[in-house]
């Protein structure tokens, strides 16, 4: 069984090989549809987003409607239907912090990136999106960058974290 | 099953176990306010129009989705539900455009229907609206997302009841919209047409694509023949636009109605069902003939190809088995053919200077007319399709008092019909006519049953077979004596799916398939007035058969102007001209557009 760790390789994969990937996932999850969730999990992790493209290999594959896959994916904020950045900023507007500060993070990013929420910059390096409470409310105003959580984060020390990024 | 007593509004009810509050109260004349709600089809709780209060329990109950329980003490309008009824229908309101005037569901709107019940008398929460899209990409549905109110009945329809899966929820809370993926559009989609989600939204958020417009500007323009055909199941059910109850039919008057609006030539679909069998009928004898005697054989079970929505279906989804498919073209488009070649001859007319509109119990068939192959010499063989509400708003638009006409006949010669086509608007019907005609041209004589009827293939059932043997068969078929002839209709493409999948597997063990999209045939097709349930599809059903049983001709064989028809024009059923107007090919569909290869 394919697990999210396997799933390092595909930086350096083709187009091609990346499809296969997803097949070989479906075929492990046995095409099922009460799988799905879990298969647009591992998809979005290969591809990064769900393309249309994707979306309908995936339904073809599974034997159910563009419709529904699409139904189902648009439903999580966690699914994205549109490229990424290579860093994903998110900010936790979970209760905690909300109040500790969390909302002013959000719009200091959104002026220093120049972009909205859920939007990516153009040069492709950093997207910018909210979660609600990623169970880190010791921590707050909490952040992550794609994998790596950022604790009590205020607005000043932005642009010293994002200008190690880039 | 066991009973259950309880009190509704103080009154001391019994009610089977597993009924819902709604139902019971409904079996005793106890009507609660209800929106998504849909007999057969619908029952998620989503508008909770419905609540009601039970004792004892902390929130008011959607009364769709809560059974009744021994002892249960329900009332459906204190003061309390009255108030969370109205302040629910009111935020329904807050994101609904509200300019009844310029919609076309005026005065035919459930919720407009449910403002009247519960007596509504502003509006009180004014915001943002939701959304905003109109898709008119397809042929014959258009959606307008603005008016939708998410009842979801829809998505059940087309999921549930049809097994297509286009219709969905997309997105969630304020963004959540009701339609195909955001890739794709209802034109360019595995969507079939059949209009069952028209016939369920309670509001106008879905509806065919208007065809009255061009079939005025024929009507008014003088350089123009217009012919008009009408589908069997039309007559069964346009009265109820004019206040009759299901089940009345309007044959007459409906002919008249179309005199009266103009059109130079008022023709019966009928007519061409009964061409449809013979063509049909020998279509199916030759594939038998060849099935059981050549060594090449042929493709069985035959599967019958008047229901657009079907074929598209299939297509789309069985793409690898056309070949069961007959080759005949629907019933109104052989017609449409006629006209142009025929008929055009007879009269001295330039195709090009007819146009020939159907009145259809189908949106599906505003699809049909737009396939590439439908046409004759560079001539489309149907020029506009009309559904039977379309009609009905015709009818209106130009002042005709309906009730007031007269009974007229439809014209000659494309008009004549047996009983066998009135069935054809029916599930079981085509199947059944075809048996009539079948089976006489195999033994030499009528069918033996009561009344021409197959009883078991007659009914709302969504599965029915027959067998029937054949015995002393006319020397030509004589290869046939002893073999049972096993047919299967149904209707509804969930239904067809599992027909499908049989032969899929090759465990089909059926010569013969009747197949309708809609779920109890033409009568209740996407076109047809609503509301429609069971009760108004078995009146339209029995309709149909009175229809049938009233007539002199009941075989489709037996039809003089078929026979003239043939002698003069045709030649013989499956002849080059035969092949040439009357029967078509299928193509193979994607079920995903957009999948790489």
């Amino acid at each position: 069984m394919i697990t999210h760790d396997d799933l390092c390789a595909v930086h350096s994969m083709t187009e091609t090989e990346k499809y296969r990937l997803l097949e070989q996932i479906m075929d492990d999850y046995d095409h099922k549809e009460s799988n799905l969730i879990q298969i647009l999990h591992m998809a979005q992790a290969i591809f990064g987003y769900l393309s249309a493209e994707v979306q309908s290999f995936i339904a073809e594959k599974m034997d159910i409607p563009n419709s529904k896959v699409n139904s189902v994916l648009t439903f999580y904020s966690f699914f994205s239907t549109k490229p990424k950045g290579k860093y994903t900023v998110s900010i936790c507007l979970g209760t905690a912090c909300y109040v500790r500060g969390g909302k002013d993070v959000v719009n200091k990013l959104k002026e220093v990136l120049s972009i909205d929420v859920g939007e990516t910059t153009e040069d492709k390096i950093f997207s910018l999106q909210v979660m609600r409470c990623i169970g880190a409310c010791g921590l707050a105003p909490a952040m992550t960058i794609n994998d790596k959580v950022y604790k009590q984060v205020n607005p000043n020390k932005l642009h010293r974290i994002l200008g190690m990024l880039k | 099953m066991s009973l259950v007593t309880l009190t509704i509004n103080n009154k001391t009810i019994q009610a089977e176990e597993g009924t819902t509050i709604f139902e019971a109260a409904k079996q005793n004349n106890i009507l609660i306010p209800h929106f998504c709600y849909l007999e057969n089809v619908h029952q998620i709780g989503s508008c909770r129009i419905c609540v009601v209060e039970v004792a004892g329990a902390r929130n008011l109950m959607a009364s769709c989705v809560s059974e009744v329980k021994e002892g249960m003490v329900v009332q459906t309008n204190t003061a309390k539900v009255r108030k969370v009824r109205k302040v629910l229908y009111e935020l329904i309101l807050s994101d609904h455009p509200k300019n009844c005037l310029g919609c076309h569901r005026n005065q035919n709107c459930e919720l407009q229907d449910l403002g009247e019940q519960i007596q509504i008398d502003g509006f009180r929460f004014e915001g943002v609206k939701s959304k905003d899209v109109i898709d008119s990409t397809s042929p014959s549905i258009v959606r307008d997302s603005s008016k939708c109110i998410l009842c979801r009945r829809c998505i059940t329809v087309c999921n549930e009841i049809q097994g297509i899966g286009v219709m969905n929820a997309h997105h969630r809370g304020f963004a959540t919209f009701i339609g195909p993926s955001e890739t794709e559009n209802l034109g360019h989609s595995i969507c079939t047409n059949c209009g069952q989600c028209i016939v369920v939204c309670p509001v106008g958020a879905l509806k065919e694509k208007d065809s009255t417009q061009i079939v005025w500007e024929a009507l008014q323009n003088p350089a123009k023949t217009v012919v008009v055909q009408t589908a069997p199941a039309v007559r069964a059910a346009l009265g109820e636009k004019f206040g009759y109850a299901p089940g009345t039919l309007v044959t007459g008057k409906m002919a008249s109605s179309l005199h009266e609006l103009g059109f130079n030539y008022v023709f019966d679909t009928n007519f061409a069902a009964d061409l449809t069998i013979m063509e049909e009928g020998s279509e199916f004898l030759n594939r038998v003939n060849k099935h059981f005697t050549a060594s090449e054989g042929a493709v069985l079970p035959m599967i019958t190809s008047c229901s657009p929505g079907w074929i598209k279906y299939v297509e789309h989804q069985y793409p690898d088995h056309l070949g069961h498919l007959s080759s005949c073209k629907s019933p109104h488009m052989m017609l449409g053919a006629l006209v142009k070649t025929y008929f055009a001859e007879k009269i001295k007319v330039d195709p090009k200077d007819l146009f020939v509109v159907s009145v259809m119990p189908c949106t599906a068939k505003k699809f049909e007319i737009t396939r590439p192959e439908m046409e004759s010499n560079g001539i489309r063989d149907v020029d506009a399709v009309l559904t039977t509400r379309e009609l009905a708003r015709m009818i209106k638009d130009a002042g005709i008092d309906f009730s007031q006409l007269p009974d007229k006949e439809f014209d000659s010669p494309l008009g004549l019909s047996s009983g066998a086509a009135d069935i054809f608007g029916t599930t079981g019907g085509v199947m059944e006519a075809a048996i009539r005609t079948v089976y006489e041209l195999i033994t030499g004589r009528e069918l033996p049953m009561e009344s021409l009827h197959v009883k078991p293939l007659v009914g709302l059932q969504q599965i029915k077979t027959a067998d029937l043997k054949i015995e002393n068969a006319l020397e030509p078929y004589s290869f046939l004596n002893g073999l049972t002839v096993k047919v299967a209709v149904t209707s509804g493409l969930k239904g067809a799916s599992i027909l499908m999948e049989e032969i899929r597997l090759g465990k089909s063990p059926y010569h013969f398939i009747e197949v309708m999209g809609c779920p109890g045939g033409c009568i209740s097709g996407g076109g047809q007035p609503r509301p429609v349930d069971d009760m108004v599809r078995r009146k339209r059903l029995e309709a149909i058969y009175r229809e049938d049983e009233g007539k002199k001709l009941r075989k489709s064989h037996q039809n003089e102007d078929i026979a003239t028809l043939y002698r003069e024009f045709l030649g013989h059923p499956l002849g080059h001209l035969s092949h040439e107007l009357l029967h078509t090919a299928y193509v193979k569909r994607d079920k995903n557009r957009l999948a790489p290869r």
